[in-house]
């Protein structure tokens, strides 16, 4: 390999890191969602759009930047995702009814309605939001003069992926550390005996739901610094969601987390060596490859191992 | 009586061009038995067998490019799509099912999806083939007026719902009920589950891509886009289902009718145009909470609301 | 003439953990066998893996001198052993009819037979007069019948047949009984789990007991009853009763 070889491939390594723990973001919040209510939430991709548009208005409107809006899109997602737990996706787990997958078609119908209320609020241009770091950068001679290859970091990307591992970290925290964390876990793992044990199940459920929108939207506010929007691009992200959670296991964060990086690694090198256009297609045959191989995820085999 | 109702239809179905109707018109009538073409292939893997898909307009797609391509690559007209889509959308459907039918449940819906993501990818790719982005135009049209492509599309419907009694009064009919209803119990009552889901799904896309290989004859122009639409296919698929009624023969024709009225309908309002989606969103929310099972399906909840209305 | 099901070594593991481990015993035919042991024996994990719902992960299972261990569900009751389940899994939204029909197809091409297969087992069972209730609609009791009429309709040459007496009063313990007996008289091998220890002391030929995965002892309700490794493990704290 020569040595601008050895730079091209390291330079997508690095995005494909940086890329996969935004992923992992997405992917931590559908899989919470799916462990604590089992249900597949298909409008995640358009409830981290909603973030996106918050922090896209705010930064037009009074010029806050984007990653300051993460404690507004956040919150606010937080209480989008409790009342659609309460009044939409609650109801429909006792309805009686032929198709058993009535709830996924229903977080279905609710992405298609919050893309479209995107569409007519915003219309359907792209946008983005010109912060004036958007093109600033990191090069390694700054910091190593006599490097024998030259990379450059994105100053944007190297800061979202820095708030993505915080925010994964304190959700760990959250998780492991508090009461809440600890019932949410319990329900997540045995809803009975979790009932049995005295935790309200109800109760985790609605803040499951508002936790994973809030993941979600955080994740939108550390996209749009690099990333355009437009609304229907939800539907994507809910698929890379749901390829994540495929691939990591169901109802894992720490498969979330592993799942996120290599998808992000894999687009990324998918992206450099065969073309843009193909990203999508890595994606989906990551996806087969795991339902046909790995139907438990990455984290069946760290199980697997562990028994042995 | 009541069995002749579906021959009375028929019958005038089959007149109704010969009234003089407005094109357009004779375009909403072309448009809504094709959707419902759709709605009970659909109907017979969802309803009855139980397999939610997310992903028809992979089979309307890979139709609908059957005939396209035949068009612009082998030079043939692209009617010829009709026949030869049953047999590239089989093998499509054996390869899909391969894959997906080994999922449960929600999996298999989302399995379903990313299948036609996929498709819709490869369509705008592998242009030396599909031409991309740019689509397929089908220059010479067969007939100017629409009456023939009303006849043609009315035939394939009548022949899918025939198709579709048939299959579910026989013993396919009973094992795909069975599997939907409990696949470990139809399985140890020795039904080859993977066998007969995998019928299902054939038979359920041969019908879809019938539709969509009818689509390019008739619209003369398809991209990827538009055929391998998410929302306006896979999903409308499913719409016309739940609100006509599942795993009844009726409810896909009255769903087609109601879904392509109020298509049509919202998208004729001015302001209104754009939130369609929103619409359709919101009659799918309504759907799924108060009338899982559709219009027919729940007609006894719905007489029963009518009936306390009167008390009162 | 070897035994008609012969159980050979069968260990069964998950995640480390032994729900079987080593069981062997045979069935023989028109014989009705007793399985039974306390809760988490591995009682149903042994019907799930003769009836092909899981691979053994050790050992082999016979039917007919045929090894059947590895096959599918569908393929084993194919071949003649048909089950019923702990948890009823009745075809919700069919009638009871329906349900019947679509068992008896195994067997038959026309939907004339089906339906004929389907109501001689029906008047069988004593469910004839329910045929058009949707399954969902009837009480335990009958749905515990409709498991044995569905298993029967595929003609098996045994059946497997899982708690079908829990959950139910005397009378419809005293029914079940009556149609256990009779399915015997039609010569179809029965192996049966069940807890309630006097109905199977009085039915079974033979009696298998599992404790923790392991068979702790064979052999006749008498020989049973009085096996001292039986009665510390399970009968101990039921004899007074």
């Amino acid at each position: 390999m020569t040595s601008v070889q050895i730079e091209v491939l390291l330079q997508t390594v690095i995005s494909g890191i940086f890329l996969g723990g935004l992923y992992a973001l997405l992917g931590i919040g559908m899989t919470l969602i799916m462990g604590v209510m089992k249900i597949i939430n298909l409008a995640h991709g358009e409830l981290m759009m909603v973030g996106m548009y918050i922090a896209y208005a705010l930064f037009s409107f009074f010029h806050i930047d984007p990653y300051l809006s993460i404690f507004i899109a956040a919150p606010a997602l937080f209480l989008l995702g409790v009342m659609l737990q309460k009044f939409l996706i609650n109801p429909v787990l006792t309805v009686e009814s032929i198709l058993p997958e009535n709830q996924v078609i229903l977080t279905v119908g609710i992405g298609m309605v919050l893309s479209n209320l995107a569409t007519i609020f915003f219309t359907s241009d792209y946008r983005s939001t010109p912060v004036e770091y958007a093109t600033k950068a990191w090069y390694i001679s700054d910091f190593w003069k006599g490097s024998p290859i030259e990379l450059s970091i994105s100053f944007a990307w190297s800061v979202s992926f820095f708030f993505a591992v915080l925010i994964t970290a304190l959700l760990w925290f959250f998780l492991a550390k508090t009461d809440m964390g600890k019932s949410i876990r319990a329900t997540a793992q045995d809803t009975d005996a979790a009932l049995l044990m005295g935790v309200n199940v109800k109760k985790m459920r609605i803040i499951t739901f508002g936790l994973g929108a809030a993941l979600v939207g955080a994740a939108g506010c550390l996209f749009i610094p690099i990333y355009y929007l437009y609304p229907d691009l939800g539907g994507q992200f809910t698929l890379i969601a749901f390829v994540i959670t495929i691939l990591g296991g169901l109802g894992s964060t720490v498969g979330a987390i592993v799942g996120g990086l290599i998808l992000g690694l894999f687009e990324s090198l998918t992206a450099t060596y065969i073309g843009m256009g193909w990203a999508p297609i890595g994606r989906f045959v990551i996806f087969i490859a795991a339902l046909i191989f790995i139907p438990g995820g990455i984290v069946s085999l760290l199980k697997k191992q562990r028994f042995g | 009586m009541k069995k002749f109702l579906p021959l009375v239809l028929l019958a005038v179905l089959a007149v109704l061009p010969l009234l003089g109707l407005s094109t357009y018109l004779l375009h909403i009538l072309i448009l809504t038995i094709m959707w419902s073409v759709i709605g009970m292939a659909w109907n017979l893997l969802g309803g009855y067998c139980g397999q939610v898909s997310f992903g028809h307009a992979a089979f309307f797609g890979i139709g609908a490019y059957t005939a396209g391509i035949l068009y612009s690559k082998v030079g043939i007209s692209a009617w010829w799509g009709i026949p030869l889509s049953i047999l590239v959308v089989t093998i499509f459907a054996l390869i899909i099912g391969f894959i997906c039918l080994r999922l449960r449940g929600p999996f298999f819906a989302l399995g379903t999806l990313a299948v036609g993501v996929i498709l819709r990818v490869l369509a705008e790719n592998l242009t030396g083939l599909t031409d991309g982005n740019l689509g397929i135009m089908i220059r010479e049209r067969t007939w100017v007026g629409k009456t023939w492509y009303f006849y043609i599309i009315l035939a394939l419907a009548t022949l899918a719902f025939i198709l579709v009694k048939k299959v579910i009064e026989s013993k396919l009919g009973y094992y795909f009920v069975a599997i939907r209803e409990d696949q470990d119990a139809a399985e140890s009552l020795g039904i080859d589950t993977t066998y007969y889901k995998t019928i299902a799904l054939c038979l359920s896309a041969v019908m879809t891509g019938l539709a969509g290989a009818f689509y390019t004859s008739y619209m003369g122009y398809i991209d990827p886009k538009v055929v391998f639409a998410l929302h306006d296919i896979s999903i409308v698929a499913i719409m016309v289902v739940m609100v006509g009624g599942v795993a009844t023969y009726w409810g896909p024709v009255l769903g087609s009718v109601i879904m392509v009225l109020l298509a049509e309908g919202i998208r004729s309002i001015p302001r209104l145009g754009a939130a369609h989606h929103t619409f359709f969103g919101i009659l799918l929310i309504i759907i799924i909470i108060f009338m899982p099972n559709g219009l027919t399906g729940d007609i006894s909840k719905i007489k029963r609301l009518f009936r306390i209305g009167k008390n009162v | 003439m070897s035994a008609l099901l012969e159980i050979k070594g069968v260990s069964r593991f998950f995640g480390g953990l032994a729900a079987l481990s080593d069981v062997t015993f045979n069935v023989e035919r028109g014989d009705i066998l007793g399985l039974i042991g306390p809760n988490g024996a591995g009682k149903t994990t042994l019907f799930n893996v003769v009836n092909g719902f899981y691979g053994p992960s050790q050992g082999e299972v016979f039917f007919n001198g045929k090894k059947i261990s590895g096959l599918k569900p569908h393929q084993i009751c194919a071949l003649g052993i048909a089950r019923t389940f702990q948890v009823v899994k009745p075809l919700q939204r069919m009638s009871v009819l329906d349900n019947v029909i679509a068992s008896a197809y195994l067997r038959v091409k026309s939907k004339a037979q089906a339906t004929k297969t389907a109501a001689d087992i029906l008047h069988f069972t004593d469910l004839y007069d329910d045929r058009d209730v949707p399954s969902k609609g009837l009480p335990l009791g009958k749905r515990k019948r409709l498991e044995i009429a569905r298993a029967l309709a595929t003609r098996p040459e045994m059946i497997l047949l899982d708690e079908s007496f829990a959950g139910l009063n005397p009378t419809e313990q005293n029914e079940c009984v009556d149609i256990i007996k009779r399915i015997k008289g039609n010569g179809i091998t029965i192996m049966i789990i069940e807890h309630h220890m006097k109905v199977i002391m009085s039915l079974s030929d033979r009696i298998v007991v599992l404790n923790y995965g392991q068979k702790i002892a064979e052999g006749n309700p008498e020989e049973v009853r009085n096996n001292p490794l039986v009665i510390e493990a399970y009968l101990g704290d039921t004899q007074g009763a």
